[in-house]
């Protein structure tokens, strides 16, 4: 009985102490907001050293919870990496600043083509951050098949070894392009018609996965898999049997941005992280971390031979010519929803 | 007696914290409207309505299902358990029931991410069963993968209230029936099993809910391929952002569970109410 | 003696089944290869990287803190609570009872969001102290449930016969009852202690800037792939683990008697 009373009040003075140690720090801080494990982080400790600033660094999964947990309020982030139509999305719904271009020159080192894009056309609100495209990886051990249409999603002869993304938007998305559709469409009869796709293809998936995708891929248990090209990079440098194919029919290409929203206390210091995540070394430095394309082209040219010409990552200009950006769906994310139901309680 | 006073700091935060957002769910769950727009609120059964179809039924129903599948085996497999262990030593005893919780101090996810790695078609078991000379068994995402993460993340919810039961069944009980000349089947069924029912009973509450609510085991082990309700419900949250319809789903399901929890509890003759304990 | 071997070869079946899946962790936090798929060589290598990520190691901090305080505080609020609850009578304590159960019956994603929603309310910033009020919320429910049934089972005329012979009500609440309910209130501790340790839902919406956890860590590392870093921390927190329950055995060796240990 001593023995816990002690324990328990040495726990509880410990607790206070590191509570009061924590608030010595002086500095200008600003509260970042990415995605788990989507930067180099000794980049943070050489923007806090080079500026004297302090950043509080903390992550999340979807876009999605980053919208709930940013629309809820009582939090005050500076800088954010939403995607596209989550851009969008919050542009609408007047949660972002404008930013001060003074303040970010480096923006001139992004390449032209990733700039005015339809989500932010004037580049008032973002700064792109990481690109790339959705395909088809598969294993050429196992697939014989020409792989450049996603049609082979619905081959028989690999009934059980697709693997389709879990996320409502990407699956429709792949659906509807399959049908020739716009991934954007908003005609209901497309989209029933995209729902039928998947509930007919749904005996042949193996698994609706997110990330586990990388390891199911790698391990060499499944044919096909949709993902994403920074994903696929990492999963070919595992496993050299794998191979990534954009389909014929067009697919999405997607950005993640860097914003500031409406709650931020320092923009302008926000405005300097920013500027400091496009100056080449660093963009290099970070890509050849995470794995992803970078816009900026004289990091590129920094990069390791190997990803530096990888296809995959930088693909030619015609590859990416029959892409679509992601629109927010707005009002008819309902009727996605309602698809998505309905696809996946089918037995 | 003033000892009831104690409480009342409690109360004060139940108020708070558990009486108020439930409030708040039961205004979601009765409007419809910008969720996080209160102004545009309006009163509406909508959202109940819209859970009566055969679509959300069917969900239900297998989530219903599964979770109780899981809560049998649980119970088979966690009742011996319970007894084995009840039967040894104090020192033994203590570090046996140890060694179940201690796996709980592992990352959730990660544990049950782990069992990709053991059940895939290139994994530990399949390599085994290979070796022996038979087919790949095809493990994953599927029913029994779920039924097997459901299992093996709440066995330990199961074992511990009946082990706390069993241990405090007064052993001379069991001699008196020994005694009288009853025989170790007869004991177990006419004195231990009736007097570790408060403990049956928690345990299958405590395996049941989790179960009829988890979606992250459905997501790790089903591969997503059949939606459980509480995959739906995250849905209208995180993805859709319709609190209204999650709220009403959540409110559904919290019913749903309070009657099953009325029904079991029944067979329990402690009225007192609070089960056998959690441990 | 045939019985005995078959318990011995059921326990070790159980225990097995709940090992297995840890004991691959443990394997891959050795392995050369980022991924999980495959098995590419020996290394050390995620060990050294864990002590130079000091995202990891501050949630690793931070889901420590708020474990160890929400199991305190939680236990304390708890055991008072339940003590009041269990000398309440009728209608009164019925409906404490149940509203106590609302929290352990609600999916996690339901108390989280109402949660967030009061805090909002109540224009509190997020932060470390949200989440630590959010796991408190959620742990009392489960120490309460732990410590009633010790109270049930002791002597109604204890604490009476106490303070018939003088004690103040305090006193015997010390003396006598605390002492008899001790290991129900010892394994509500340490409930709490492992529920809070190992949430997610609820710690995500209920935290603020720069305040994450590792489940945090780990579930937003979904989209890119777990880092084997975790796994290596994994492997040492388990093995922490057990050399502490060692220690309490052995301790518990030495000074075996009145009250019979851990739980």
């Amino acid at each position: 009985m001593k023995r816990i009373k002690s324990i328990v009040l040495l726990l509880l003075v410990l607790i206070m102490g590191t509570m009061a140690t924590g608030c010595g720090d002086k500095r200008p801080t600003i509260n970042v907001y990415n995605w788990g494990d989507y930067i180099d982080t000794s980049i943070i400790k050489d923007f806090e050293e080079e500026y004297n600033i302090k950043v509080n660094y903390s992550t999340f999964a979807t876009n999605e919870d980053m919208y709930v947990k940013l629309k809820q309020g009582g939090t005050s982030y500076d800088v954010l990496f939403p995607s596209d139509y989550m851009i969008e999305r919050m542009i609408s719904e007047d949660m972002l600043v404008k930013l001060d271009k003074n303040n970010i020159s480096n923006i001139k080192n992004v390449e032209e083509k990733f700039l005015g894009l339809d989500f932010d056309p004037n580049d008032e609100y973002s700064v792109p951050y990481m690109w790339g495209t959705v395909g088809i990886i598969y294993n050429k051990k196992m697939v014989d098949d020409k792989v450049d249409s996603w049609d082979i999603l619905w081959n028989e002869k690999y009934k059980n070894q697709i693997i389709m993304l879990y996320s409502q938007r990407d699956s429709i998305a792949v659906a509807l392009k399959k049908l020739g559709y716009s991934m954007n469409t908003r005609d209901i009869k497309e989209l029933e018609e995209a729902k039928q796709e998947l509930i007919n293809q749904k005996p042949l998936v193996y698994a609706y996965l997110g990330d586990e995708v990388k390891d199911v891929m790698i391990g060499g248990e499944a044919a096909l898999a949709v993902v994403w090209s920074g994903d696929a990079v990492a999963m070919i440098r595992e496993n050299p049997d794998l191979e990534y194919a954009i389909p014929k029919e067009g697919t999405n290409l997607w950005f993640d941005n860097m914003v500031i929203p409406k709650s931020t206390k320092n923009k302008e210091v926000a405005e300097k992280f920013i500027n400091f995540m496009c100056r080449p070394d660093i963009a290099a430095k970070n890509a050849d971390y995470i794995g992803y394309s970078t816009p900026i082209p004289e990091a590129v040219k920094l990069l390791p031979e190997d990803i530096r010409n990888s296809k995959v990552a930088y693909p030619e200009n015609e590859k990416i010519e029959n892409t679509e950006i992601f629109k927010d769906p707005k009002d008819i994310i309902q009727v996605y929803d309602k698809i998505w139901t309905d696809v996946t309680s089918e037995q | 007696m003033k000892m009831k006073r104690t409480s009342y700091p409690y109360i004060l935060w139940m108020g708070i914290f558990i009486v108020i957002p439930l409030f708040l769910i039961l205004f979601f769950s009765i409007t419809t409207g910008d969720s996080q727009n209160i102004s545009t609120f309006k009163f509406s059964l909508d959202n109940f309505k819209r859970f009566f179809t055969p679509v959300y039924l069917k969900v239900l129903g297998r989530s219903v299902n599964l979770a109780l599948i899981s809560t049998v085996i649980c119970l088979i497999l966690g009742y011996p358990m319970a007894m084995i262990i009840s039967k040894e030593k104090i020192k033994k005893r203590n570090m046996m029931i140890l060694m179940f919780v201690i796996p709980m101090w592992m990352n959730f996810l990660l544990r049950t991410y782990a069992w990709l790695t053991l059940l895939g078609k290139n994994g530990f078991v399949n390599y085994i069963v290979t070796k022996l000379g038979f087919q790949p068994l095809n493990l994953m995402y599927n029913d029994k993968a779920v039924l097997l993460g459901m299992v093996y993340n709440f066995l330990p919810f199961m074992v511990l209230p009946i082990y706390s039961v069993l241990i405090k069944i007064d052993k001379s009980l069991i001699e008196a029936a020994e005694d009288l000349g009853a025989n170790k089947l007869k004991v177990f069924m006419k004195v231990i099993l009736p007097l570790s029912v408060p403990g049956i009973i928690t345990g299958i509450t405590m395996v049941f809910i989790p179960a009829v609510s988890t979606f992250v085991i459905s997501r790790l082990l089903g591969g997503n391929k059949y939606t459980l309700i509480g995959n739906v419900v995250e849905q209208q949250f995180l993805w859709t952002g319709d609190w209204h319809f999650g709220s009403s789903m959540s409110i559904i399901l919290m019913i749903f569970i309070l009657i099953t929890m009325a029904i079991t509890s029944k067979f329990d003759k402690d009225k007192e109410g609070g089960g056998g304990g959690l441990w | 003696m045939v019985n005995k071997s078959l318990k011995k070869l059921y326990t070790f079946l159980i225990f097995a089944f709940l090992y297995a899946p840890i004991i691959v962790l443990i394997v891959f936090s050795f392995n050369s290869s980022k991924s999980r798929g495959v098995w590419t060589g020996f290394t050390l290598k995620w060990y050294v990287e864990l002590f130079k990520d000091a995202e990891v190691l501050k949630a690793l901090y931070n889901t420590l803190l708020i474990a160890v305080s929400s199991a305190i505080i939680s236990t304390i609020i708890g055991t008072f609570a339940a003590i009041g609850i269990y000398n309440m009578n009728g209608l009164g304590k019925k409906v404490v009872l149940n509203l106590n159960y609302l929290p352990v019956l609600n999916p996690d994603i339901v108390t989280a969001v109402s949660l967030m929603t009061l805090f909002r309310f109540l224009r509190i910033e997020f932060g470390f102290i949200t989440m630590l009020l959010s796991h408190i919320t959620f742990c009392i429910p489960y120490v309460i449930l732990s410590i009633l049934p010790k109270l049930k089972q002791m002597n109604k005329h204890l604490a009476e016969a106490a303070m018939d012979l003088g004690a103040t009500p305090l006193y015997a609440l010390r003396k006598v009852i605390i002492p008899e309910i001790m290991p129900g209130i010892i394994t509500g501790g340490l409930m709490a202690f492992t529920l809070s340790i190992d949430d997610f839902v609820i710690s995500f919406f209920n935290t603020g800037p720069g305040v994450s956890n590792l489940s945090i860590t780990i579930f937003s590392m979904a989209r890119r792939g777990i880092n084997p870093v975790i796994n290596a921390l994994s492997t040492l927190m388990f093995i922490g683990l057990l050399g502490l329950l060692l220690i309490i055995n052995k301790r518990t060796d030495k000074n075996q008697g009145e009250r019979g240990g851990l739980i």
